[in-house]
């Protein structure tokens, strides 16, 4: 890193500091932030597929097991880009350790664009680690890498904005604690990640089509098999306008300092 | 503690380090700094009094950046805070009033982390050391900061603010809660800083440091300043003294309870506006019976300039 380090401009260094401190944060206990989560993906692979291999079959020619993998990959990928951005900033507002990032010249965009890099990579490493470890136990093909990458960067950095608008948000580690609980894990459980949509009732379809968390696993789950619920266009419109009205929202209350400058 | 290399590069001394145009700040109903004008100078060590509650946290987070004042301004080295607040908060080093900390990271990381944030690279990382050895850190330079005192945590604390050479520095209260041997070396550390060129704004409950340290101090009280003035002139406004006795027993004669500032187990303080009056005081002793133990005459100190300005108990500064 350190040839990086000389070469950023000054202007830059700070975001560059600020990201690279967020990487090194929870690298510190990745047994937590990214062995945890890969350790619980490959609990639900076990138990899912043993249960319903050979019972299910969701898409033609394609195994449960197989079918599970991307919708892990995405779930830990997009819980973890939360879940860094969301700890690392309730935490620092906590602790009070907040103010010295605020009391240096880092802009709100910068500051931004350094918590979501840093939620983007930890999403990345994890599901990345978890795809690594699942084809040792699955033949798993991949279509459309571009299509991956794309729903694996966009979901990520959704997830990571969405971290950093609860992280300002909330004032105590149980507000963020319901948070994860009450909106991202529902909307995770809810989008697809172990059944495709066209399997539940019809009134389930279409509330489903009101999940975000959905078009992220489905445009991701295009990828691998080249079969999908709907269209990976629409499911990449859809996400691209989630992201940029989350990412609206999160640099407006940047920018006003809500509950950080008072 | 050394620090012989915390120098300055000479800058414009016509541009205030600090100055603070019709600041107001209203949380709500409440009306918490109501019009402070101030002007610090390039170089001064200025002390900023009052007790809790008087504004002066929150004026320093407004000067910082963590507050938005409601009215007025304040720029830092001629740049506003608020419209060109990158070039002001690179010339302001604050040293908080909490023990805060990030529990991930040693020392020496932690600093260099700061100096990164305010575009500083590699080439700070002598300086950095630098610090970390003036302030008497080293051997604390690989421990993680949950695992530092809570004086070693106030000397990181300080670090932190330095590590970015700024020409202001802030000091929220840096001797709250610190020993006496501690607080004695951060007194030489501010100096030092001070005689060097850095301007020192220092903020505290302990008026007997503002007068070792500051050349100039603002009283605040309730949101306005009560008195800006150099500490020399603001002692000689007062120009009485103060007589403490020792007595043999716990009860002051009647007559000399309107001169009594201050008594606690047999030791008692009395005002005087006269000299004459010490022989009063001793004569309505001696009517009394009572034995005198030990006497001393003492100068009125900014407490007593404080007390006379803003009132109160002097124990609630």
């Amino acid at each position: 890193m350190n040839l990086i380090d000389d070469a950023i401009s000054p202007a830059w260094r700070g975001t560059y500091t600020l990201f690279k401190k967020e990487l090194f944060r929870f690298w510190r206990v990745a047994f937590q932030t990214v062995a945890s989560p890969i350790l619980t993906a490959l609990l639900y692979l076990l138990i899912f597929s043993h249960a319903l291999e050979g019972h299910v079959q969701v898409y033609k020619g394609v195994p449960y097991k197989a079918f599970l993998i991307p919708g892990l990959i995405m779930m830990s990928l997009l819980q973890n880009a939360f879940a860094n951005s969301s700890s690392s900033l309730v935490q620092s507002k906590i602790m009070g350790s907040i103010v010295f990032v605020l009391l240096t010249p880092i802009s709100y965009l910068q500051f931004f664009i350094a918590f979501l890099a840093a939620a983007i990579i930890r999403g990345f490493l994890v599901g990345f680690s978890i795809y690594i470890v699942a084809i040792w136990f699955v033949d798993l093909h991949i279509m459309h890498p571009l299509w991956i990458f794309a729903f694996a960067l966009l979901g990520s950095a959704l997830l990571g904005t969405f971290g950093i608008i609860a992280g300002i948000w909330a004032d105590k580690f149980d507000q963020m604690a319901a948070f994860q609980n009450f909106v991202i894990m529902p909307l995770t459980f809810l989008s697809g990640v172990f059944y495709s949509i066209h399997s539940l009732p019809p009134i389930w379809q279409t509330i489903s089509k009101f999940n975000p968390f959905f078009y992220m696993i489905d445009g991701f789950r295009y990828g691998f098999f080249g079969q999908a619920d709907i269209s990976p266009w629409i499911s990449l419109v859809v996400v691209v306008a989630f992201l940029l009205a989350l990412a609206w929202l999160c640099l407006k209350m940047l920018k006003s300092g809500y509950k950080l400058r008072g | 503690m050394s620090v012989s290399a915390i120098k300055l590069a000479p800058v414009m001394q016509s541009v205030p380090a600090i100055k603070i145009e019709q600041v107001h700040k209203r949380f709500g109903d409440l009306h918490v700094l109501k019009g402070i004008d101030l002007t610090i100078n390039q170089g001064e060590f200025f002390g900023l009094l009052g007790p809790n509650g008087a504004g002066k946290s929150t004026l320093i987070n407004i000067l910082a950046g963590l507050l938005k004042s409601s009215h007025g301004n304040i720029a830092i080295m001629g740049h506003d805070v608020v419209k060109d607040y990158q070039a002001a908060r690179l010339a302001l080093g604050v040293v908080p009033q909490e023990l805060v900390f990030d529990p991930f990271f040693n020392v020496r990381e932690m600093l260099r982390f700061q100096a990164g944030y305010f575009g500083r690279g590699r080439e700070n990382d002598a300086w950095v050391d630098e610090i970390i050895e003036s302030l008497g850190l080293t051997d604390k330079a690989h421990t993680n900061m949950r695992k530092l005192s809570g004086g070693m945590k106030r000397r990181a604390l300080i670090a932190q603010a330095l590590v970015h050479k700024p020409p202001v520095i802030v000091l929220d209260e840096p001797t709250a809660g610190v020993d006496v041997e501690l607080r004695q070396l951060l007194w030489e550390f501010i100096k030092k800083l001070n005689r060097d060129g850095h301007t020192i704004i220092l903020t505290t409950h302990y008026l007997e440091e503002a007068e070792t340290l500051c050349e100039r101090v603002a009283m605040m009280k309730q949101g306005e300043i009560v008195a800006l003035d150099t500490t020399a002139n603001l002692l000689s406004k007062l120009p009485g003294k103060n007589l403490r006795l020792k007595l043999g027993n716990s009860i002051l004669p009647a007559a000399l309870l309107p001169m009594l500032k201050h008594g606690e187990n047999g030791v008692f303080t009395l005002a005087l506006t006269d000299l004459n009056q010490i022989e009063f005081a001793l004569s309505e002793l001696r009517k009394a019976n009572v034995n005198v133990e030990d006497m001393q005459l003492i100068e009125a100190d900014l407490e007593d300039v404080f007390m006379s300005l803003v009132g109160g108990k002097a124990g609630g500064v």
